[in-house]
């Protein structure tokens, strides 16, 4: 991959123009904006971007503005990897016929978690399944925020969202995340990724190889929601350091079917008294306030056995301990 | 923020509805009750601020060799002040 020798300082990201333009309507503090200005600062050509309905899509195309300035197409909330399969054919046949310009377009595809993990998942399977030339970025604040804070497969055991009421009855969601970039892995897809904004340039360089990538590609990118997680908006890119620091969220790539841990997480991985407590990263956020209740403290510890367990799974497939 | 013109009727709105102004030109500063406040002599000009705005609204001058806010579309959130290596933003009430 060329990007093994793509090297960039912070002075050529600030200087690359926002694709991702100033003025949309996201909540201050919103992460998922963040991953998207940093997403397209590792645009290499013509690119073409598809949306599941969601915050981003939102926020981003308010009749009459719009915030991309790259051709940017949404149809519905459950569509994005189906959309990005049609757009990938019509390119083929257009360049084939000399109808546009023989050159490379990239076309990426964002959605939420919900429009990945539960509603989007099939068209997504079916796309890579075909093995169409094209990035599929799940943006994951681990709920249906545009909604009102509704659970999906991508909410963490324990969060109280408004169909996960934390109360007398339950402590929060009862279930835990499904591993949706391990079940893409399983697709035997030629890349897949997760990344986090703090570690900014990890996910550039992410987003950047899985535009370079021939066929499909997965990246996983973690996005705190200050509304939705009732955190301090101030915080949001600190909890998305802190979420890589308990290995709550390990950052790793898996190219051909290699797992291989990203620098961040490697680090904690040579050096596990590094590793941080889950209890740190639960404490800054309202929406786990309820666990720090004598009747429910102890699904604290469960969090913390099945982050753990998580870590050491993963950390077998990297080939480490 | 309201729309500067007059609302199209739905006559005139465009095929699809297709989004055409680009949202630079709707400003979202306005929603501040936090402003940040860099002091120039702690900076480093080491463009983390610039990277994390979810607003984009922190530019680099490179001829200037500085960066700059642009408080049309800085909503206030304090990302960049939690950020700075330096502690060099300070958010002061508006
Ligand atoms: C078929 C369908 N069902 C429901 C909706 C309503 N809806 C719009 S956005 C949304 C939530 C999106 O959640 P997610 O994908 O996690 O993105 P987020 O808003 O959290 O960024 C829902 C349920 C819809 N647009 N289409
Ligand atoms: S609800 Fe969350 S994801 Fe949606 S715009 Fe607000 S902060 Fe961003
Ligand atoms: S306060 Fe938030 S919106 Fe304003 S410049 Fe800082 S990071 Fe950007
Ligand atoms: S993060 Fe702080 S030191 Fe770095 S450029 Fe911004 S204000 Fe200056
Ligand atoms: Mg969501």
């Amino acid at each position: 991959m060329q990007s093994e020798e793509w090297k960039f300082t912070a002075k050529d990201i600030a200087e690359k123009p926002d694709l991702f333009m100033s003025g949309h309507r996201a909540c201050a503090g919103c992460a998922p904006a963040a991953v998207m200005r940093l997403i397209l600062k590792a645009t290499r050509g013509p690119t073409i971007v598809t949306m599941a309905t969601g915050c981003m899509e939102v926020v981003s195309t308010i009749y009459p503005y719009t915030s991309w300035a790259v051709p940017w197409l949404h149809t519905a909330f459950e569509n994005a990897a189906a959309n990005a399969s049609g757009i990938e054919a019509a390119i083929k046949v257009l360049r084939k016929k000399g109808r546009i310009k023989d050159e490379h377009v990239d076309v990426i595809a964002i959605a939420g978690d919900g429009g990945t993990y539960d509603i989007g998942i099939q068209a997504l399977s079916g796309a890579v399944e075909r093995g169409h030339d094209f990035l599929f970025v799940l943006y994951d604040n681990e709920a249906y925020m545009n909604t009102g804070i509704q659970r999906s497969g991508g909410t963490p055991l324990g969060a109280s969202t408004t169909t996960s009421p934390a109360g007398e009855v339950i402590p929060g969601k009862l279930e835990p995340k499904k591993p949706i970039a391990d079940i893409m892995v399983a697709h035997e897809i030629p890349y897949v990724a997760t990344a986090s904004p703090y570690y900014w340039r990890d996910l550039i360089i992410k987003v950047r190889k899985g535009l370079e990538v021939e066929g499909p590609a997965f990246l996983h990118v973690f996005a705190p929601c200050p509304r939705g997680w009732r955190s301090d908006p101030s915080k949001s890119i600190e909890l998305s350091r802190l979420a890589v620091e308990t290995c709550v969220f390990p950052l790793w790539e898996c190219i051909n079917g290699e797992y291989q841990l990203s620098a961040p997480s490697k680090v904690i991985a040579m050096a596990p008294q590094k590793k941080k407590p889950v209890k740190e990263y639960l404490a800054v956020q309202g929406r786990f306030r309820h666990l720090f209740t004598p009747k429910y403290e102890k699904l604290i510890d469960e969090i913390q056995r099945i982050t753990d367990m998580r870590w050491q799974k993963l950390l077998k497939k990297c080939g480490i301990a | 923020m309201t729309l500067k013109e007059k609302e199209k009727s739905w006559k005139e709105i465009s095929i699809a509805a297709v989004c055409w102004k680009p949202s630079t030109e709707f400003l979202t500063g306005d929603w501040k009750t936090y402003k940040p406040v860099r002091d120039p002599a702690k900076c480093t000009r080491c463009l983390l601020c610039v990277i994390f705005c979810p607003d984009g609204a922190i530019h680099w001058k490179a001829d200037r060799n500085d960066i700059e806010f642009d408080y049309n579309y800085c909503k206030g959130c304090g990302v960049c002040a939690n950020e700075c290596p330096v502690k060099a933003i300070e958010m002061k009430l508006e």
